[in-house]
């Protein structure tokens, strides 16, 4: 009888593959910008913890907007701001540079917190030693520290992950935006949301298990 | 570099506007995070003192609420529980998704200052014929407070941030109102720039707030 | 007076305190002596009702501790205890400490609660330490603040779970003292202690636990001279 019957055609098996695609697009964009994001955020929290006031002054304010503006705003604002200043960048490559920054905004206080667990004592020890400034960093601080603050990471890493749905706003078509596509046209809102949510779980779930039972293990 | 021209008059125009939807946004947050509260000390007692399916049941919410992205809980209360024939008014939307969502981290941060107080505590007051509902109320919840109150400031930064994401619903909050006004005049840019500066003061008078209540509420 | 008749208690499968029968009088002053693990602790418990029993009976006074209608707040009020570890309210002065219970559980006005306080902080020797938070408290200081915690519900018993062991030696002086002095006043009190020159001087009879049976119990000169059994002659031999 109506003529958009056969338009909401229900969920097909094509649909599915069509959810997996979007699912390996979050998984490419949150791996992207967790990698590099954590690795300019290790720097970054280093410059906190050595820099002092120096850092207090520049870095730490920089940082600290990049925690106190919505995600959502800080990625509609660059993917519009980009033109401006003559960059021509999609929304993949804007929700990368957006995502990277803020997870090194996270990281950086991670990584900071990592360096002071270490203690001064045990940084002397290690340079009594006859060890350099970056052996000590090398062989004691990352060890150490990086212990320490493991759990913390992989919590803001899954958060990236998380957030990365996000960058749906631009109009990258990952696995929320893709959900939100299928379920306007198959009206089937419980099911693909089902399924959408079981693939944030399922990635989600087991690692932050992981790095909970890490951390009351390391405790002891 | 740029022949971009920028266009404050239009925003300015709007000023009052979108500092009334933030507003909108504070009122959101923090009835979300009052009911967030409630239920996430309800969940957190759930789960350190039953069994049975009520105890799941309260696990399922908390490992729910802290491994899907905050957007996919939304879109959930959004459309997914239209399925049921239930269709929730924008506002109700995300009032019960960031409720859902804080609730969640809420409780796993009261459970963890629940067994920070020593047993001995509540062994003691009941000693001096208090009973168990004077016990937790005068001797326990006090001290779990304190615990959890850094993490209830960050939980309550986390939900303004958060309900940014009503303007992926229809909701118009700070977020909302902004993204009607940028996509009526075309300036999205400076727009969405004077909301990240209101949202950046809102954080900063969170924390403030919260700082210098602490300084009165604990004195020892 | 409190009767202990035939009791048994049980940790899930583990049998802790194996038919106790003992009776503490008005005025008395009992150690109770004997190895980790023997039930000492687990006895006082079943004492004020912090752990329920699995056979025979506990009267404070007449009213059976176990007994389903029992009022068992009202009847705590009889009964103060000190445990191993102070545990003052850390968010709460010293005052406020010993102040709560009275106000909330007797019912007491804030302002008669709070006299009633300072009156038995003064006692303790805390007289100057009304309004400083417990972290500020050296251990000797926070268990004579538990203790003046307990006074102040002018209970009939005190009951003292090796309230100085988890002390520093140097402060060990100044709770055996209070508690000493508890004793000069008539104080019924049960004192669960490794401080063997404490039950000698202090208390009216001693009772050694072995593996959660009263192994002997009688005045301190028996049992510190002349103990009958075996088990009591070997633990003395080791803790001297
Ligand atoms: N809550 C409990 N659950 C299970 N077993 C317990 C519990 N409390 C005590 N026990 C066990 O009961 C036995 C007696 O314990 P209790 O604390 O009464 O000994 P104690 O004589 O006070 O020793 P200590 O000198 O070490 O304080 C011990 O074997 C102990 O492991
Ligand atoms: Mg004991």
């Amino acid at each position: 009888m109506e003529p958009t019957i056969s338009f909401f055609s229900g969920f097909t098996p094509n649909d599915l593959l069509f959810l997996g695609e979007a699912a390996l697009r979050t998984l490419w964009i949150s791996v992207l910008s967790i990698s590099i994001g954590t690795v300019l955020g290790v720097f970054f929290g280093w410059i906190l913890f050595e820099g002092k006031w120096a850092a207090a002054l520049t870095v730490a304010p920089v940082l600290d907007i990049f925690r106190s503006v919505p995600l959502i705003i800080q990625l509609v604002l660059f993917y519009n701001f980009a033109p401006i200043v003559g960059l021509n960048l999609d929304p993949f490559a804007s929700g990368v540079v957006i995502l990277t920054i803020y997870t090194a905004a996270l990281v950086a206080n991670v990584a900071r917190g990592g360096i002071e667990a270490v203690g001064t004592p045990m940084r002397r020890a290690a340079r009594s030693l006859g060890m350099s400034y970056w052996q000590d960093l090398r062989h004691v601080v990352l060890p150490i520290g990086g212990r320490a603050v493991f759990p913390a990471w992989v919590g803001v890493a899954l958060g990236v992950m998380k957030d990365s749905a996000l960058v749906s706003v631009l109009g990258y078509v990952e696995l929320l935006k893709a959900s939100q596509i299928l379920i306007t046209r198959t009206q089937e809102p419980f099911l693909i949301l089902s399924i959408a949510g079981a693939f944030y779980f399922a990635l989600s779930y087991p690692i932050s298990r992981y790095a909970a039972s890490l951390e009351k293990r390391w405790a002891q | 570099m740029f022949d971009y021209n920028f266009h404050w008059r239009p925003v300015m125009k709007n000023l009052p506007d979108l500092l009334e939807a933030a507003l909108l946004t504070l009122q959101v947050a923090v009835l979300a995070m009052i009911l967030g509260i409630v239920i996430g000390l309800g969940l957190a007692l759930i789960r350190l003192h039953m069994r049975g399916p009520l105890r799941w049941l309260a696990s399922c919410w908390v490992e729910l609420a802290r491994n899907t992205p905050a957007l996919f809980q939304l879109f959930f209360f959004g459309f997914g529980l239209g399925a049921f024939g239930l269709h929730l008014s924008p506002y109700m939307i995300v009032l019960t998704g960031l409720t859902f969502n804080c609730a969640g981290y809420l409780a796993e941060n009261f459970r963890g200052g629940f067994q920070a107080v020593p047993d001995t505590q509540l062994r003691a007051s009941r000693s001096l014929g208090m009973t168990a509902w004077q016990a937790y109320t005068r001797i326990v919840i006090p001290q779990v407070l304190r615990i959890v109150y850094h993490p209830i400031t960050n939980q309550m930064v986390w939900a303004v941030l958060m309900s940014s994401l009503g303007m992926l619903v229809g909701f118009r909050e700070l977020s909302g109102e902004t993204q009607f006004f940028a996509s009526r005049t075309f300036r999205i840019f400076e727009y969405f720039a004077v909301t990240a500066v209101i949202y950046y003061v809102i954080v900063k008078i969170i924390l403030l707030g919260s700082r210098l209540l602490a300084s009165r509420l604990f004195r020892y | 007076m409190i009767q202990i008749r035939d009791l048994h208690k049980y940790f899930g499968t583990l049998h802790v305190l194996k038919g106790i029968d003992l009776d503490v009088d008005k005025g008395e002053v009992l150690s109770v002596i004997g190895a980790s693990g023997s039930g000492k602790s687990t006895l006082l418990y079943c004492i004020n009702g912090l752990e329920p029993i699995q056979q025979g009976s506990v009267e404070v006074d007449g009213t059976d501790v176990h007994a389903k209608g029992t009022d068992i707040n009202k009847l705590r009020q009889q009964l103060g205890m000190v445990f191993q570890q102070w545990n003052s309210f850390p968010h709460l002065t010293a005052l406020e400490n010993v102040a709560l219970a009275p106000k909330i559980v007797k019912g007491k006005s804030k302002a008669e609660a709070r006299e009633i306080a300072a009156q038995q902080l003064k006692h303790v020797g805390l007289g100057e330490k009304l309004d400083v938070y417990p972290s500020a408290l050296s251990g000797g200081q926070q268990q004579r603040l538990a203790i003046a915690r307990a006074l102040a519900m002018e209970p009939e018993y005190m009951l003292f779970d090796e309230a100085t062991s988890a002390l520093d030696p140097e402060l060990v002086g100044e709770v055996l003292e209070t508690m000493r002095m508890l004793a000069e006043e008539g104080m019924t009190m049960i004192c669960v202690t490794h401080e063997m020159g404490f039950a000698r001087d202090v208390s009216d009879r001693v009772a050694f636990f072995h593996q959660g049976v009263m192994e002997e119990i009688g005045p301190p000169a028996q049992i510190f001279g002349d103990a009958q059994s075996e088990h009591t002659r070997k633990f003395l031999a080791n803790v001297r």
